[in-house]
């Protein structure tokens, strides 16, 4: 797992506290971290050069702001330069004045394009448009036939002549589609074509040749978010091949940092368009480019953290265990324990989850050594236990726990560690329950053009504003929820009510901001620092 | 048990900070209603399917049963096909070696050639470490010394000692089973064809199983594939079950005593559980009839840093024992196999080098290195 942008900045700037302006040491020193994160996430090496060399003059040139710390202030300045080399030249989809518009897909292959014009021609149908898709993939066996299915399942017929499998000639079948759609009223036709590599300059000519067969109102060229540095080079040929208008990142969904999206954004100059998220038609976004820079920097990770908690856990459940848990009446018993476990288990690999949550930096090699196999053990001993005994561990005595062993196939010092050290994470979230109630908040202050937002964090910092566990829970809510509505705004979901949101990109600059609470941290510190072991 | 309790507290405090974020989705999610029905929620949960992926390549066009080209030709082939698409890589490394002076700048230079092909960080700088130290005793080198030096650290890096031999060979009568995995879009439908065909030459019985019943048309490609060099495909209903699938073929392997029998899976990216979990099965499921002999992940040349967190869940999940690079054949060198290769200790097998029906050669370190260098 790489290390978060924050965790190594952390350290670059241990030492740093209190300076009251950056050196020029000390902007070397960042520099020397960002430029190893950036090349992490595949940001093309060019490039990444040339954003260091921008960020230095314009690090050395800012005074220290008093509302953030130095690792703060360079993550600010890092972040803004990349949302706008990436939404730099954010715009909608043109159609033609004269219909049909004609999209054409070109990418390598396995960029997904055939998928995608599934997505596009479901998406420009729920705008009221006829979408038409076209076949002029006739090399990859089967590809006809996806696009026949993915049509299907889409509802957008698909104009499909010849049988592929190398049969046809796709130029002709796109010079044919665009009759096909007049005479037949569709007013948007999109058009699939082979992968292809860049360079190859046979099969670049025929894209230039179905390019001219339909003049396309857009080109768009599909890429995966996974493509490593090579991203510059096949984007210029596509580019100087075929030309495109527009660029779309694929298998968002996965953990690719997505670097690549800088790189072409920045050396090519064309606007990223749409991002492609997920397995299902719908999973298809307009792109954000608060939340690509952040994702690219590994500060997106919160987000993305919340995302898959949204999907996966139950809200109400959590919300009564947390009020449990900080309740400090020794309520929260094995029972809710295992049913945040199990939670978090959908989640994915649990290694990967801890990994995710910023300030665990430093435990990184013990949450890499996490055996998933450890925690089966741990389910196993709270399922040998009756309903009784999980709802109040305390009624736990030595033949309970024997028989609990035995029911789990474990021994008897397993069960005793387990529960003493249950209890001890209660005590510890309990005090912390009392400790922070207030919705003050890690970072990120005033200095954003927002009005004051009070605490778009689940938790604050802020000693001793609020012991009341409930009052915890709601206080912090409520500004958040205002700040958070826009990124749910459904006009958004598709980039038409871009303007005048700006707070979407701040939202998800607060969360991927997002730290751990000192007092939170220290506590995660304490089992390595004072553990008995 | 120190890690017992990071844990427990790890979880602790990811049930609160879980618990305050769904409380805040829940309440922002009820306002905005002006016209919710049109939008799709972007966090709508994921369908229990694999993703749809399209491993492209398309093939000739021919119907008939077709004799494939024997392997051993094939080398020659990988040499000239490397050479043509690798060779900015050999004259920017030997054109900084062999230049006067070795300054910091230059061997910035050499490092960022290096980061180019996706290496890595970590590797590239360990290479490059590793030459300094090199020519440092040698002093500066001339062209043909420094190639030699580039070479054998290359060779340092892509491990020539691991067994690449791919083990297609059942015990006790059974078929070998290949299964073969990798996340959407790298090849694999194209790959376990090509496979085929490379099995045929070789003289054994092959069957495919189509176990990738989501991705539309999947089993039809393999299909297509596999009756152009007469392998039969066992394959199941669309969006049917895949182990299902995959436990028939193996079956059919058994009944007709073929040798090998290769299962294509449907392409999973690796941060979807539900997706590793179908694939864990798949795999305990055919073993239930006859032990997987290989397992191979393909990855993407075009692959950037992603690739070793790929790698990382696989082998977790289905303990990968191959690797195949797929799409070589582009501007794209696949560094990222070096780094993949070195944590996991899996070797690279079989790489793919472009979209022809015979484009799949055995990887052998030293020719690949020598390639990398040829002019």
């Amino acid at each position: 797992m790489f290390d978060t942008l924050q965790d190594r900045l952390h350290e670059v700037f241990k030492n740093l506290r209190g300076k009251s302006r950056l050196t020029e040491a000390d902007i070397d020193a960042t520099a020397r971290e960002i430029r190893l994160a950036l090349l992490e996430a595949d940001v093309n090496l060019g490039v990444v050069k040339e954003f260091i060399a921008n960020l230095k003059s314009r690090a050395l040139g800012a005074d220290v702001h008093k509302a953030l710390n130095p690792s703060q202030q360079i993550i600010k300045i890092v972040d803004e330069e990349l949302v706008a080399i990436l939404g730099g030249e954010a715009r909608p989809l043109r159609f033609a004045k004269r219909p049909p518009t004609v999209i054409m897909l070109a990418g390598l292959q396995g960029s997904g394009k055939t998928t995608l014009a599934g997505k596009l021609g479901l998406w420009l149908k729920g705008q009221g448009h006829s979408p038409l898709l076209v076949a002029a993939d006739l090399q990859r066996p089967n590809a006809v036939n996806q696009l026949q299915v993915v049509g299907e399942r889409a509802g957008v017929h698909v104009y499909a002549p010849e049988p592929g499998n190398g049969v046809g000639d796709p130029v002709q079948v796109a010079r044919q589609s665009i009759l096909h759609a007049m005479s037949k009223l569709y007013d948007v036709v999109v058009v699939d074509t082979a992968g292809r590599l860049g360079i190859d300059s046979e099969l670049m000519q025929q894209a230039a040749d179905i390019r001219a067969a339909v003049n396309p109102t857009e080109v768009l060229f599909v890429v995966d978010a996974m493509i490593g540095q090579d991203a510059v080079n096949t984007a210029s040929a596509f580019d100087d091949g075929v030309g495109f208008d527009g660029v779309v990142l694929t298998k968002l969904d996965g953990d690719a940092r997505g670097g690549a999206a800088l790189s072409i954004a920045k050396v090519i100059g064309k606007p990223i368009m749409f991002a492609s998220n997920g397995e299902g038609l719908k999973d298809f976004d307009a792109f954000h480019p608060d939340r690509m820079a952040s994702r690219i920097l590994g500060m997106g990770d919160v987000l993305t953290l919340i995302e898959q908690a949204e999907k996966t856990f139950d809200a109400e459940q959590t919300a009564k265990a947390a009020e449990k848990l900080l309740g400090g009446r020794g309520e929260f018993g094995l029972d809710d324990f295992l049913q945040q476990m199990q939670a978090v288990r959908r989640m994915g690999p649990l290694s990967k989850i801890l990994g995710m949550m910023p300030g665990m930096g430093q435990m990184k090699d013990q949450i890499n050594n996490i055996d998933e196999r450890e925690i089966d053990r741990l389910e196993a001993i709270i399922k040998s236990m009756t309903p009784a005994e999980r709802a109040n561990p305390k009624i736990l005595d030595g033949s309970r726990r024997t028989r609990i062993a035995k029911g789990s196939g474990t021994t008897v010092t397993d069960v005793n560690s387990l529960v003493n050290r249950f209890f001890d994470a209660r005590k510890m979230m309990q005090s912390l329950g009392g400790q922070m109630g207030g919705p003050g908040m890690p970072g990120m202050p005033g200095a954003r053009r927002q009005p004051p937002r009070q605490a778009p964090k689940p938790k604050g910092r802020g000693k001793g504003v609020s012991g009341n566990p409930a009052k915890r829970a709601a206080g912090p809510a409520e500004p958040a929820a205002a700040a958070a509505q826009p990124e749910w705004n459904p006009a958004d979901a598709f980039g038409l009510g871009k303007s005048g949101q700006p707070s979407d990109a701040d939202l998800a600059k607060a969360l991927g901001d997002f730290q751990l609470p000192p007092d939170l941290a220290k506590m995660f510190d304490q089992p390595k620092n004072q553990g008995p072991r | 048990m120190d890690i017992l309790q990071l844990l427990i507290i790890g979880l602790l405090g990811l049930a609160v900070i879980v618990a305050g974020t769904i409380f805040l989705a829940r309440r922002r999610a009820l306002p905005p209603a002006t016209k919710r029905e049109l939008s799709p929620q972007p966090t709508a949960p994921a369908p229990e399917a694999p993703e749809e992926s399209t491993p492209a390549e398309p093939a000739a066009p021919t119907t008939t049963l077709e004799r494939p080209e024997a392997p051993t030709t094939r080398m020659a082939r990988l040499r000239r096909r490397l050479a043509g698409s690798n060779n900015p890589l050999a004259r920017g490394l030997l054109s900084i070696l062999s230049s006067d002076r070795l300054d910091a700048d230059a061997w910035d230079d050499f490092e960022a050639v290096l980061i180019t092909s996706d290496l890595g960080v970590g590797p590239t700088q360990e290479l490059t470490d590793a030459l300094r130290r090199e020519l440092a005793i040698d002093g500066v080198a001339d062209q043909a010394s420094a190639k030699q030096v580039l070479r054998s650290e290359l060779l340092k890096l892509v491990d020539p000692s691991l067994d690449r031999s791919l083990s297609v060979d059942g015990a006790d009568g059974k078929p070998g089973v290949v299964l073969v995995v990798g996340v959407n879009g790298t090849g694999k439908t194209t790959t376990i064809g090509k496979l085929a065909r490379v099995l045929v030459a070789e003289d054994k019985t092959v069957v495919l199983g189509a176990a990738d019943t989501f991705r539309a048309a999947a089993a039809d490609q393999l299909q297509t594939w596999g009756d152009r060099v007469g392998v039969p495909t066992v394959r199941g209903p669309e969006g049917g079950d895949p182990a299902a699938v995959a436990y028939q073929a193996v079956q059919r392997g058994l009944d007709d005593e073929v040798d090998v029998v290769v299962i294509d899976t449907a392409g999973r990216l690796h941060t979807k559980t539900g997706l590793m979990d179908e694939l864990g099965k798949i795999k305990r499921v055919i073993e239930k009839l006859a032990p997987v002999t290989e397992v191979l992940l393909l990855i993407d040349a075009t692959t950037g840093q992603n690739g070793l967190i790929q790698a990382r869940v696989f082998a977790e999940v289905v303990q990968i024992t191959g690797i195949v690079l797929s799409k070589l054949d582009g501007s794209a060198k696949g560094g990222i196999v070096v780094q993949v290769q070195r944590e996991l200790g899996v070797p690279v097998k079989l790489i793919g080098l472009g979209e022809g029906v015979d484009d799949l050669v055995p990887f052998e370190a030293e020719a690949f290195v020598d390639a990398l260098l040829s002019e």
